[in-house]
């Protein structure tokens, strides 16, 4: 087989995995900004307080970082429940969502990061699980790095089950309504600040989780969160504001084009993918892929 | 007042400043007090768009680093002097501003910040990978030797600066005493509504972009001979983007004190914990009263002065 060819194919499944844990990255901002209109810019910060966690237990208990995300998410809900309360309470009721709002998540991201790097300085730090390290082949040319591929797995898994329980649950169909029309939700009887801050603390969760997927594919310091700024924006634009679906279609087309942008013209360009994405789709087609 | 005669007393004051200064043999104050201008032009470019308009630029950075690497480009290929880079410079930052305007205010505003955000991370990796200004290794810039009129080359850039500084503050004050600054008024309190009326948004918004994005290409053109050394790490230091917010948030975004205020406070305030304790503190530090001043007084500190007078002034009346 052809060298270039090879490199292709590699490519696109590399970046089919990569879409992958970027759909575990965006899914929560879908949420947060496309369905409840919450502009959680600091959503990275949460990703990167997921990670150190993931650290701080593997590297004391030696539990895997997956596995301690998952088990420590009602923690995590519990902190997005609190950050929705303060910022209903501070800017939501007060219509000063659109710049005092979005100043006050920029701050909460530079608080995390400075934080993070006043405790653990601004060294890489690792994570040790049986599945960092091995590959499998697929065919000769073709393999699959398990650090890559579990992520994978357990995000697809993760954002099917989010489209489940929006779409099957009372508590999920509730979320669709707040994003759909909030004032018939309240003739209803219901109370849109309640599922509202469900819906953050659910988003909040993925944060938490995509972090511990972060550590696994790659190193971490605290202020590495900033690159997936423009990634996650992109993802949730591209497909389509608040599209579960969009999310990870989009999220997949964004890890093929920066895999091939990694392949062909070298890594250091990778981070202005993400945003030609999102300045094209803006101009084009703002609604998304899968938009309503 | 009328503008130029604003203009005037901010040189004034300006010079003022610098004669100041003139007492004070420490170099290092010089370079702390440069630091604190550059904030005052900084801040003030943010509040035209962020305080009068209402939209939110998180790439102060960007368009600063944009700044200070056309300087860098520009010493590298016809060595001008400073005073002729800096228009330069700013021109250059007004048609990027421009174009980021252009291409995502038609849209929701928020779609506006999110794009600024990712801009600055794109223009950091451009940078990085352009070797002639030298990437991610950074460039060296030679100081010249001397300068007409001025003792030494730190007196000269301190000089350059506090001038970008009254030259910020005015046409801050001049936008908002004119048709163009009620207009902005009109979008921030609600678009559709001045849309209705007739106001020209679009055109309006664009020229408070370019506007802002100008004065923030003035402010980073001499940055590459304040430091010697510029790396992309240090242009598009995320400092720069959060002080930009922070400042005019906690003086108050409604009128040109507001950021002349919060720079001048935060900026020394920075500076005297910069040198005692460290520099992740004062970042930190400036993060905790951002949250804390848009959440507890979104009207800076010249609200809670306004605040503190009507209260006064109805127990008088």
């Amino acid at each position: 087989m052809d060298v270039t060819f090879n490199l292709l194919i590699n490519a696109i499944v590399a970046g089919i995995l990569l879409g992958g844990f970027y759909a575990a990255v965006s899914i929560g901002i879908s949420v947060a900004f496309g369905m409840l209109d919450i502009v959680n810019i600091a959503h990275p910060a949460f990703i990167i307080l997921g990670s150190y966690i993931a650290y701080i237990v593997n590297v004391n208990l030696g539990v895997d970082p997956i596995v301690t995300v998952v088990v420590l998410s009602p923690a995590f809900f519990a902190l997005g429940v609190a950050m929705y309360r303060w910022y209903y309470v501070a800017f939501e009721r007060r219509g000063r969502e659109s710049l005092s709002g979005l100043a006050f998540f920029f701050g909460i991201l530079f608080i995390g990061e400075v934080a993070l790097l006043l405790v653990f300085g601004v060294d890489y730090r690792t994570v040790n699980t049986p599945y960092i390290g091995p590959s499998f082949a697929i065919t000769s040319n073709i393999s699959i790095s398990m650090r890559l591929f579990v992520p994978f797995l357990v995000s697809v898994a993760m954002v099917l089950a989010i489209q489940l329980y929006m779409t099957k649950t009372f508590a999920g169909r509730c979320i669709l309504a707040v994003s759909q029309n909030q004032t018939a939700l309240q003739l209803m009887g219901a109370n849109p600040q309640h599922i509202k801050a469900i819906a953050f603390g659910l988003s909040i969760v993925t944060a938490a989780v995509a972090g511990a997927f972060l550590i696994v594919i790659q190193p971490v310091e605290p202020s590495i969160g900033r690159e997936y700024i423009g990634r996650v924006f992109a993802v949730c634009v591209l497909g389509g504001m608040g599209s579960i679906p969009g999310t990870l279609l989009a999220a997949i087309i964004l890890g093929v084009a920066e895999s091939f942008t990694a392949t062909f013209y070298g890594p250091s360009w990778a981070p202005a993918v993400s945003f030609g994405i999102l300045l094209l789709t803006l101009a084009v087609r703002p609604a998304g892929l899968l938009g309503r | 007042m009328a503008p130029l005669r604003f203009f005037g007393v901010a040189l004034g004051t300006a010079v003022a400043v610098f004669a100041a200064g003139a007492f004070v043999h420490n170099e290092y104050l010089y370079l702390a007090a440069y630091t604190v201008a550059q904030y005052i032009v900084l801040a003030t470019a943010w509040n035209i768009l962020g305080g009068y308009t209402g939209y939110v630029n998180f790439g102060a950075a960007g368009f600063f680093a944009t700044g200070a690497y056309t300087s860098v480009f520009l010493h590298k290929t016809v060595a001008l002097p400073l005073f002729l880079m800096i228009p330069i410079a700013g021109l250059i930052c007004a048609v990027l501003g421009l174009a980021m305007g252009y291409l995502t205010l038609r849209l929701r505003g928020v779609f506006f910040a999110i794009a600024t955000l990712a801009m600055a991370i794109v223009l950091h990796t451009l940078v990085v990978n352009w070797s002639f200004v030298g990437g991610a290794r950074g460039a060296y810039i030679i100081r010249p030797r001397e300068v007409m009129l001025f003792a030494g080359y730190s007196q000269y850039l301190f000089a350059t600066m506090l001038a970008l500084a009254a030259i910020a503050v005015s046409v801050a004050r001049w936008v908002e005493h004119s048709r163009l600054g009620r207009g902005l008024a009109a979008i921030r309190d609600d678009e559709t509504a001045a849309e209705c009326s007739g106001v020209p948004t679009l055109r309006l918004k664009l020229v408070a972009t370019s506007l802002s994005g100008l004065l923030m290409g003035f402010a980073g053109a001499p940055f590459p001979y304040y430091v010697g050394y510029v790396d992309p790490a240090g242009a598009f230091n995320l400092a720069y983007g959060v002080n930009s917010i922070a400042m005019p948030l906690i003086g108050g975004m409604s009128s040109w004190v507001g950021p002349l205020i919060g720079a001048v406070l935060l900026g020394t305030l920075q500076q005297v914990l910069t040198v005692t304790i460290s520099s992740a503190v004062n970042l930190l530090l400036v993060g905790v009263l951002l949250v804390t001043f848009v959440t507890v007084a979104p009207n800076g500190i010249v609200g809670l002065f306004d605040k503190l007078r009507r209260k006064r002034g109805g127990r008088d009346g």
